[in-house]
């Protein structure tokens, strides 16, 4: 009898609801934070989450809190969790969900859901996520049954994180959080149709080392790929041992130190005139974890013309997709790294290619013309670099302002950048700023914005005065959607079609109104002075800075153009200081 | 191709070709010899070998996506069913029965002034049967696409074709 009681304890003890089954998961899985918003839908769930106390971020639309995962993914490597409720609740998230499919974050999403009995009725708040969620997840799940939802969440985890991470979904019917079932975590994930591959392929590095030892004209395209394989140290070295310069992509920025020798800048759209000349007259391109994305690569006719192409790249899918590889290597870029180092090949001989290059940055190198009556954009990003020594935590929006960051913001570590690259996001930079503070508490975190971005999604205030997150939020204030701006002055014979929002509100009052201080500077000098009040301040603070409204990003190459056809590159003996 | 038997499956699936631009010619789909495991065949128009490679790479990438094959320059064995409804008053009947054994096709339905055949083959002789009816007054044609195996031994490849067959 009393062996009876005993097993039937330990047979009640792992029998429990969906929505415990999900907090058991999640502590199982060591969430350290969940971004959602109640609803509806996730009632049960919401109410398990008040027992259990786990530490759930409400941000103020759902939007907000998918950012904030992803700010929280990039800076912590882990996977960031989000919770929302059926309906507009899930729809709220979708471009959250792309945002992160194209840049590769880690995410486990789940939406609340109708209860089965009236799913496909048109129900209250009913919407069909999975349907909608399917070419913007990497996976996504509609639980069923009970019995399903520990295995269910436990590949959802695997499936985030490994290989090339991505979001995951998982969508639940309001009777499931609410039936019991049995819960074992413990059983292995097994996912026979995702297998991927992580170590490299040996005669294709052999290949590759051959091919480095061949030429004359080598170039390293380091991309996020690097950063998610936490591959930094291995990226330098191996650039180091090999003595090939490094380019990065947008989103790999900090993968390789700015003020390397070897570093010739971002390449792309607005890169450096070294960086895409660079790419245009090498022999051999070795891109480590970028996809040859079209801001990166410009018109593919006139891409690395002369160059032979590798490839390593955790995604087959990515290699050969848009730039014809010569040696691919699917593999981590750790990994990959790692064995090209073990190989010690014989490095390039290109001493007359690292002197064109150091002849190249010294003579084209990004330039502004300053004028201290007003804020130069440019100088803003580089006071905001010097007054943080290169080591803040960096989060953006999209557009000019972004590029301005991109460009004179120098990243010396990893891990330090947060960005909308893939889907250019505009709204992207506060909430993500939330997370990627929550993921690095005693990082300085300053989230640099557009006056149009930081409109979308500007409620997201009141967590980090909640929180009292330490954000110093920079508003680049140009009263226009400035990259829309630049590209009608430039292809649009200045057709500035809703573009210009000469009346925007009072940021600084705004900041007030939600509990936050807030400065204004229109002047260089006040722009010093304000700067140095905030981050002597030990709180968040809201500045905003007027800048010189019809400034715009260069160099450029324009839509449809090669890399090597830049405008807006000047010789340095041409600039006026 | 085989894929998990999951809801939703044949949605990622056709949402993915949707996505990347790619159109299909013909899809079918049914169970194999594995519980829970579905054949998918698709043919697919794609004008070179990068854009089929690619096509099964981002098949694979699908986490409920088991195996994709191309088939396309395999030895292989493809079959599609179609019903075709003839106009035929009494008088032509004999003509079109004569018209179809050679085809080993056979009438499933007759009406007074139809007839209903069905056939099954390769495409192209489904494509030939249709093309030899049509004077008669073709009323619906309704085919089931292709469905397709590798054969036991491969012979040396066979000539290049632009559909893919995964």
């Amino acid at each position: 009898m009393a062996k009876m009681n005993v097993e039937e304890q330990a047979k009640t003890k792992t029998r429990m609801s969906g929505s415990m089954m999900l907090i058991e998961a999640l502590k199982a899985e060591q969430v350290e934070v969940i971004f959602g918003y109640p609803g509806g839908a996730v009632l049960p769930l919401y109410d398990e989450l008040y027992k259990a106390g786990v530490f759930h971020v409400l941000t103020r639309h759902e939007q907000g809190a998918i950012h904030a995962a992803e700010g929280y993914a990039r800076i912590s490597g882990k996977p960031g969790v989000v919770i929302a409720t059926s309906g507009p609740g899930a729809t709220n998230i979708v471009t959250g969900l792309t945002d992160a499919m194209m840049d590769s974050l880690p995410l486990v999403v789940f939406t609340g859901q109708v209860a089965t009995s009236v799913i496909g009725s048109d129900a209250f708040q009913e919407a069909d996520v999975v349907g909608i969620t399917m070419p913007i997840t990497k996976h996504n799940y509609q639980v069923r049954d009970i019995s399903e939802l520990p295995k269910i969440i436990k590949e959802a985890f695997h499936i985030a994180t490994t290989g090339r991470p991505g979001p995951v979904l998982i969508d639940i019917p309001k009777d499931i959080t609410t039936a019991e079932g049995e819960f074992d975590y413990d059983e292995e994930v097994c996912l026979p149709g995702y297998q991927p591959t992580t170590q490299p392929n040996h005669w294709q590095i052999r290949r590759l080392v051959e091919a480095v030892s061949q030429s004359k004209r080598p170039v390293i395209l380091a991309g996020a790929g690097v950063l998610h394989a936490d591959a930094a140290n291995e990226l330098r070295q191996y650039a180091e041992q090999q003595n090939i310069p490094v380019v990065h992509t947008l989103l790999g920025l900090g993968g390789f130190p700015a003020d390397h020798p070897l570093f010739l800048g971002m390449a792309g759209m607005h890169g450096t005139y070294t960086a895409n000349m660079a790419l245009y007259e090498c022999d051999l391109l070795i891109n480590i974890g970028a996809r040859f994305d079209d801001r990166v690569t410009g018109n593919l006719k006139y891409f690395a013309p002369k160059a032979t192409v590798a490839h390593i790249d955790i995604d087959p899918a990515e290699i050969g997709k848009n730039v014809p590889t010569k040696i691919p290597i699917v593999s981590d870029a750790k990994a990959a790294l790692q064995e090209l180092i073990a190989q010690q090949g014989k490095p390039a001989d290109n001493a007359a290619w690292l002197e064109q290059l150091n002849e190249w940055k010294r003579r084209f190198p990004l330039h502004y013309e300053p004028e201290a009556g007003t804020i130069k954009p440019q100088k803003l990003v580089e006071m905001i670099y010097e007054l943080t020594n290169g080591e803040a935590i960096v989060t953006t929006d999209v557009g000019q302002h972004q590029m301005w960051a991109a460009q004179y913001y120098k990243f010396n570590r990893p891990h330090r950048w947060v960005t909308s690259g893939g889907l250019g996001t505009m709204g992207f930079g506060l909430p993500a700023a939330i997370g990627a503070q929550l993921a690095d508490r005693s990082a300085t975190v300053v989230s640099i914005v557009g006056d149009g971005g930081f409109q979308m999604t500007l409620q997201e205030l009141s967590v980090i005065q909640e929180l009292g997150l330490p954000i110093k939020i920079v508003i680049v204030n140009n009263q226009a959607l400035g990259m829309v701006r630049q590209w009608q002055e430039l292809f649009y014979e200045k057709r500035y079609s809703h573009s210009l929002i000469p009346n925007q509100p009072d940021f600084v009052k705004l900041a007030e109104a939600y509990g936050i201080p807030g400065l204004r500077a229109k002047t260089e000098a006040e722009a010093a002075e304000v700067l140095k009040q905030a981050f002597a301040m030990d709180g968040p603070v809201l500045l905003d800075f007027h800048v010189r409204a019809d400034e715009n990003v260069y160099p450029m190459v324009a839509p449809g153009k090669g890399l090597h056809e830049m405008v807006g590159v000047k010789a340095c003996e041409e600039l006026s200081r | 191709m085989t894929v998990n038997n999951r809801p939703g499956v044949l949605n990622r699936i056709t949402g993915l070709f949707t996505k990347r631009h790619y159109n299909i010619e013909s899809i079918t789909v049914g169970h194999t010899e594995i519980d829970g495991v579905s054949r998918m065949t698709f043919v697919v128009n794609v004008d070179d070998e990068r854009t089929a490679e690619q096509i099964i790479k981002q098949l694979n990438k699908q986490i409920d996506v088991l195996k994709v094959n191309d088939i396309t320059d395999q030895a292989i064995v493809a079959r599609e069913l179609a019903l075709v409804k003839v106009a035929a008053a009494p008088a032509i009947r004999q003509e079109i029965y004569t018209l179809i054994e050679p085809f080993r096709a056979s009438i499933v339905d007759v009406s007074k002034d139809s007839l209903v055949i069905q056939v099954t083959g390769e495409p192209e002789k489904v494509e030939a049967l249709i093309e030899l009816l049509r004077p008669y007054g073709i009323k619906e044609v309704a085919r089931t696409g292709t469905t397709a195996f590798t054969r036991g031994a491969q012979k040396a490849a066979a000539n290049q074709k632009t559909a893919f067959i995964i």
